[in-house]
């Protein structure tokens, strides 16, 4: 393997694979309603993959629209009891939900890694334990709900709420939408991504474990088909995860329903470093920012401004950290930058990076060996990006990074804001008063300082824009699954 | 020789950037009183006409909402100011629009200005938040302005319906396209001229006359238009306008049907419908 010259060869690893032994899967999952799986009327199933192996892991049902009305109806039937429920008791389940995933922690984590090729150490540290912590943190709200809006009249449950979520974070995802949707006293249909049903499905396991009352929590898998059946069924609200693309399909076609919606969409982050940034630290934070997750991340740093006197020192430290990233079987411990979620994830990334070749960027790839089977793509640099160029404006949803510079403050600033989207945006300076400065003017909803990528149960985090509308976690995030008896209702944003 | 004073009457025009244009279409509609009786030719603004409001509202925005909290509030008190003194005009146009009690609805109009006044430097401190997260990270939420936002004004309730979706808005440092009552526009043009001399400066809001059915599908498809206030869309273009919406992803809020006499019409929460969390994190550590 050839390295530039100065530029000290990594550590060698030894392999340090996770066993999967923990994971016991059977042949075929069926859809989950009524509080039991059940065969899917539409009698489809399709394989789920391992993306970095390529080899089936199970088969899980296709719901058509009968099955997801079939599952609407398990919900509207559960509705009146779980939200008449005594909120403290309702409190209990949740919390046992999030006990149950800390308990079966590493068998959720490597499950989490087989079927959606994320490094093993990210699904162990990040997903996981913030997946529990997010059911935890909503349980507590379920019997203070009337603490969290003051002024705003009597707090109820919406009623049913249909969600569907992205393969990018599975069980977070779902942890997302399910704990404030629960704990306000909704009940739910849950639509997991196609390329990663697992995880949602042994979810429901947990369900079970944790005598949640039937109905409460309903799991269809499938793909578009039956999220847009989930779309048009009888539930109350939708919130969904997802591209910009398809959520404008579904802003259309809730239009005029009364249907409530959220929508967390696409991003197109910047991560901006001025000329005083602590550069290791940045550089940290940039890999981070866009290699996190193979970059399979909607507030992803992908466009990195770097202001123009340290652009060279930063570029020159990316680059070699890049040389020491670790690609490969995500359920070795060592890996950084685990598979492609899907071929057809794969097929996209690589077309957009062939744009960002065409229209002139200079490409840069560490040397790295990728395994024979599965979807892999080395992390990738992008230089000479100008802000009309593809792999500027458009979400790869990749490890690609593109790199602009700027010599201003004013001038960062209104390139961070040339987007349509507003998800996230990342600032480095040791500059105080900058950082607020910046903060205040950037157009998104989550600001990161001096840090990126970070997540917690009690942080709002939603876009500006056109990447979407409502807010998930903390206290704002609850409030998308309430209604008030008070005036100020809401209405149906 | 006759002593006679002849009457000088208004001309109602839009409300642009700060500015009284006519419609660059030249168009105009008559308005009559409830009892049939002429009141006026009014402006009938344009797709153009919008887009030029939608470019001062555009324009005012950064000024506006990187006003402080404090200067907005005296700002929307002066409006209250404004139309105290203009209290009788208010009271003919609401008389002519048919209102039951003229004065008091110019009376709760001019009480909604102080109530959202009030709420300028209050509302993050009641909705905003420090989150308590698990590691070293100093990380708040706070609410800040969507953008621009449209508004298309309830049909009845020509005044305090009116300020009722317009204050709310404006508040938190969103600038506005309204489009006013179709019936009965001259309170809003009457609006305009207070807001022309109440220091809101030019753009913040702008207020087009002409028809509603005309004017919301461009508004509502216009791409630089980041939300929509339809409490006044006709229940037969709603989903239309909703569906419109999608193209960028705009905020669609309605209000609920309270009485807008009621307390329980103006809220914070009204507020919040245009408004944008936005979560800062930073390291903390020594």
């Amino acid at each position: 393997m050839e390295r530039p010259a100065g530029v000290a060869p990594p550590w060698e690893y030894a392999s340090a694979p996770e066993s999967t032994d923990v994971v016991r899967l059977e042949d075929r999952y069926g859809l989950f309603i009524g509080g039991e799986f059940v065969e899917p009327k539409s009698g489809r199933w399709f394989p789920t993959i391992s993306p970095s192996t390529e080899e089936t892991l199970a088969e899980v049902a296709e719901a058509d629209p009968a099955d997801v009305a079939r599952a609407a109806d398990a919900a509207r039937d559960a509705l009146p009891g779980w939200r008449g429920l005594a909120p403290a008791e309702r409190a209990k389940y949740v919390f046992r939900i999030a006990r149950q995933l800390q308990d079966r922690a590493r068998e959720f984590a490597v499950l989490e890694t087989m079927n959606g090729g994320k490094p093993i150490k990210e699904s162990r540290d990040v997903d996981i334990p913030l997946a529990a912590a997010h059911f935890f943190y909503y349980a507590g709200w379920a019997d203070k709900l009337e603490y969290a809006f003051p002024g705003r009249g009597a707090p109820r449950a919406v009623g049913v709420a249909g969600q569907i979520i992205p393969w990018n974070f599975p069980l977070l995802m779902a942890a997302w939408k399910l704990a404030p949707a629960l704990a306000a006293g909704n009940t739910a249909v849950l639509k997991p991504a196609e390329t990663t049903p697992l995880t949602a499905l042994f979810l429901a396991q947990v369900t079970q474990e944790a005598e949640l009352p039937p109905g409460v929590v309903n799991i269809v898998t499938g793909a578009g088909e039956t999220g847009a059946a989930l779309v048009d069924a009888d539930v109350d609200k939708i919130a969904f995860t997802g591209s910009t693309e398809v959520g404008k399909i579904i802003r259309r076609s809730t239009a005029g329903t009364g249907k409530r919606l959220t929508l967390e969409l696409g991003g197109k982050a910047a991560n901006i470093v001025f000329e005083d940034a602590p550069l290791d630290q940045a550089v940290e934070g940039v890999v981070n920012g866009i290699f996190f997750n193979q970059g399979h991340v909607c507030c992803a740093g992908s466009r990195l401004l770097v202001q123009e006197p340290v652009f060279d020192a930063l570029l020159g430290k990316l680059k070699d950290r890049l040389q020491t990233l670790r690609v490969g079987d995500p359920l070795d411990k060592n890996t950084d930058v685990g598979a492609i979620n899907s071929r057809a994830q794969l097929d996209k990334i690589a077309e957009l990076v062939e744009s960002g070749v065409e229209e002139g960027a200079e490409i840069y790839q560490p040397e790295c060996v990728l395994p024979e089977r599965g979807f892999w793509f080395r992390p990738t640099l992008f230089t000479g990006v100008s802000q009309s160029h593809r792999i500027a404006r458009e979400e790869i949803f990749g490890p690609v990074l593109s790199i602009l510079t700027f010599r201003t403050v004013d001038e960062a600033i209104e390139k961070a804001n040339n987007t349509p989207y507003g998800l996230s945006a990342g600032v480095w300076t040791e500059k105080g008063s900058r950082i607020l400065h910046m903060a205040q003017r950037l157009r998104a909803g989550v600001v990161w300082a001096n840090t990126f990528n970070r997540f917690d149960p009690t942080s709002p985090f939603g876009g500006f824009k056109e990447s979407g509308f409502g807010r998930e976690g903390g206290l704002h995030g609850l409030e998308p699954y309430l209604a008030f008896d008070g005036g100020g209702d809401g209405g149906d944003r | 020789m006759s002593t006679d004073r002849v009457e000088v009457r208004r001309t109602a025009k839009l409300y642009i950037g700060g500015a009284f244009p006519r419609s660059e279409s030249g168009r105009s509609y008559e308005v009559t009183a409830h009892d049939g009786k002429p009141l006026a030719q009014v402006s009938q603004a344009s797709r153009k006409d919008l887009r030029e409001a939608v470019v001062a509202a555009r324009g005012a925005f950064p000024v506006w909402s990187g006003a402080t909290a404090y200067l907005r509030g005296q700002i929307l008190y002066r409006v209250a100011e404004m139309m105290e003194g203009r209290r009788a005009q208010f009271e003919t146009e609401l008389a002519d629009a048919g209102a039951a009690d003229p004065a008091r609805g110019v009376s709760a109009s001019i009480d909604r200005w102080v109530w959202y006044a009030g709420w300028a430097d209050k509302l993050a401190q009641v909705v905003g938040a420090t989150n308590p997260v698990a590691g070293p990270y100093f990380n708040f939420t706070l609410p800040e302005p969507t953008g621009v936002v449209g508004i298309v004004a309830p049909g009845d309730q020509a005044l305090l319906g009116l300020v009722s979706r317009v204050a709310p808005a404006i508040v938190s440092g969103n600038t506005a396209v309204v489009i006013a009552s179709e019936r009965s526009p001259l309170p809003a043009v009457s609006l305009a001229e207070v807001l022309a001399t109440s220091d809101v400066p030019g753009g913040v809001v702008n207020i087009l006359t002409g028809r509603t059915a005309e004017l919301v599908p461009w508004l509502a498809s216009h791409m630089d238009v980041n939300a929509l206030d339809v409490t006044g869309v006709p229940a037969e273009l709603l989903a239309d306008t909703e569906r419109a919406a999608a193209d960028n992803v705009k905020r669609v809020h309605r209000a609920s049907d309270t009485d807008p006499f009621d307390d329980a019409a103006q809220s914070p929460y009204e507020i919040t419908a245009f408004t944008e969390m936005k979560t800062v994190w930073h390291p903390m550590g020594a």
